[in-house]
């Protein structure tokens, strides 16, 4: 447990000198009051609407940003120590390629979550501040509810980057790699479902679509922020299939943690295997 | 309890011998060199010690314990070839990182840092250190916690030559303390006079091994002696008839160059003296470099076509 927390320890300190902590908070705090102040400046009005409203639009953006930064914080994890001929000295130590794994994963896992709470949080503050008759329960709740389920999303990308960087050779790669895995699940996933929904024209069997979701995290993600709400007319697109799902928001929080769980082992299991 | 034992091992990658039949030992208080042309299997099998890789076959024990373990690898120290660190971190605090995941006390450091002569740059980020800072940096956490295993792959690159006399003599005050010493590196000169055993591998095969008397015995390379007389024609009829030379020369009228069998040096050197009007005489043994070069071009194995297959 040691060895694990001090590498933790290391992530942890390496973010805050490089002040890529304090940077991901501030785009994150950023990115929500801009939302909660302009999101319905397409409707002709700006200032707060609704708290459903300000956390729907936050999910769709977080969607993009949360996903990549989180590839972009992890991707180098191992092949970075690699190239810098760190990683063949920390194996020669008392120290397991599982435990530099998961000492690596609480690093950039808190790195995360601090700055997710942070940025997110100080938002919501702000909110409840500025804006008078915003009632405080439920933007908490929601808001809280919207901070955990980016923080299992970004931990799923940080397993992700780690599944890339303990095949990788060569730290270029990794961020190509990285940058297609985000790509293919923030932006190809969607499009390919709905087009196999289009060509296939109903051979698919229409009970088996809605699982069809829980493939991608970031669509898993969505669902929840829209979902809570109990209002199933915010879900367009190929989200409209989520109103079907068979179960509730906890199988979704489920499916989250799974896909948390298993790119880490997945990870895990490559590294075990990586030639030093 | 010898620091690492290798009996019989095979190591094989992509079903390519990398390692075939090594059997070698290091004794505490020991200097080994490990000499090998690039690819010969040097780094393999330091890897194989560290615990990095597993043999095929053949045992492989490691401070009396197994490679790899936590509790073996606590007690080894390891300066990899060409180590970059962490640029963004300053030398004291990468030794700091180092000691708490070797689970040594920190008092170490300042220590540490001032026995390789980093004391005045250990709050400097690494990135500005030249290759010879880094290298002494390196050499400074390989010996976090006291190793009773140290293993160097070729400590010097980057080194002055001061810095490269202090590491050596580092390394002999830590052989005197019991530390078993591994040392891999191609200037063969410079480690000559510091190391107890030679390894030489080839093709990953152990050519030869043993102290330099035992090197040159196995060798049995000529031994040159370089006179300096007024009477070279009279001294060479000392030598003729019960003497053989292998070669002589006269490069100079008064010098004389002669190639005797190790096994007759002594013989020719009391026949030449006692011709008398010797001025001056030098003897030349076989140097490391020539004995590596002699193991690597004669390969000792009965199966040498077998080698050029090898890796």
């Amino acid at each position: 447990m040691t060895a694990i927390w001090t590498i933790a320890r290391k992530e942890l300190n390496d973010s805050l000198r490089n002040r890529w902590l304090l940077a991901i908070a501030v785009v994150f705090a950023t990115l929500a009051m801009g939302i909660a102040w302009f999101g319905a400046a397409a409707s002709g009005s700006v200032g707060y609407v609704t708290t459903p409203a300000t956390i729907a639009s936050l999910a769709s953006l977080g969607i993009f940003l949360i996903p990549l930064i989180a590839l972009l914080l992890a991707y180098d994890a191992i092949v970075g120590e690699d190239e810098g001929g760190t990683l063949l000295l920390l194996l020669t130590y008392p120290l397991s390629r599982g435990q530099l794994l998961l000492g690596k994963f609480l690093g950039h896992g808190l790195i995360l979550a601090l700055a997710t709470l942070l940025g997110f949080g100080l938002a919501g503050v702000a909110i409840v501040m500025l804006v008078d008759d915003v009632a405080v329960v439920p933007l908490a709740l929601a808001l809280g509810r919207f901070i955990l389920s980016s923080v299992l999303l970004g931990w799923g990308f940080v397993a992700l980057a780690y599944l890339v960087s303990v095949r990788v050779s060569e730290k270029p790669v990794a961020a190509g790699l990285a940058l297609a895995v985000w790509f293919l699940f923030v932006l190809v996933f969607d499009l390919l479902l709905l087009g196999t929904l289009v060509a296939g024209e109903g051979a698919i069997r229409p009970d088996l679509l809605p699982w069809l979701l829980l493939l991608n995290p970031t669509d898993i993600y969505r669902l929840l922020n829209i979902v809570a709400f109990g209002d199933a007319s915010q879900l367009t697109g190929v989200l409209s299939l989520g109103a079907d799902l068979p179960f509730g928001a906890g199988g979704l929080w489920l499916a989250l943690l799974v896909w948390v769980a298993v790119p880490f082992t997945g990870a895990w299991a490559l590294f075990r295997n990586r030639r030093i | 309890m010898s620091c690492f034992e290798l009996t019989q091992v095979h190591y094989r990658y992509d079903r390519q011998p990398v390692l075939r039949d090594l059997s070698l030992a290091l004794a505490p208080g020991q200097i080994l060199g490990l000499f090998g042309h690039n690819g010969a299997g040097k780094t393999t099998t330091i890897k194989l010690i560290l615990g990095l890789l597993t043999p095929d076959q053949g045992r492989l024990s490691v401070l009396g314990g197994k490679a790899g373990d936590a509790s073996v690898a606590r007690h080894i120290g390891y300066l990899p070839e060409n180590v970059m660190f962490y640029p963004q971190l300053s030398g004291r605090e990468i030794l700091r990182y180092f000691a708490r995941l070797k689970r040594v006390s920190e008092t170490q450091v300042p220590e540490l840092l001032a026995q390789v002569g980093l004391t005045d740059a250990a709050d400097r980020r690494v990135r500005t250190y030249s290759k010879g800072m880094r290298q002494r940096l390196g050499l400074a956490q390989a010996l976090l916690g006291s190793p009773r295993l140290l293993m160097l792959d070729e400590p010097t690159v980057g080194l002055d030559p001061v810095a490269t006399a202090e590491l050596y003599r580092l390394l002999q005050r830590l052989r005197d303390n019991g530390t078993g010493i591994v040392l891999c590196s191609h200037v063969l000169p410079g480690v000559e006079p510091y190391i107890d055993q030679a390894a030489i591998l080839s093709a990953g095969q152990l050519q030869a091994c043993g102290d330099l008397a035992q090197l040159r015995r196995q060798a049995d390379m000529p031994v040159r002696l370089s006179l300096r007389s007024g009477r070279g024609d009279g001294l060479l009829s000392a030598l003729n008839g019960h003497i053989p030379t292998l070669s002589t020369l006269q490069p100079g009228p008064d010098t004389l160059v002669v190639e005797v069998r190790a096994g007759d040096k002594m013989a020719a050197i009391e026949a030449l003296l006692g011709a008398g009007g010797v001025d001056d005489l030098q003897v030349h043994q076989p140097t490391l470099e020539d004995l590596y070069c002699h193991f690597i071009q004669a390969p000792s194995s009965s199966d040498a076509a077998d080698h050029q297959g090898g890796v």
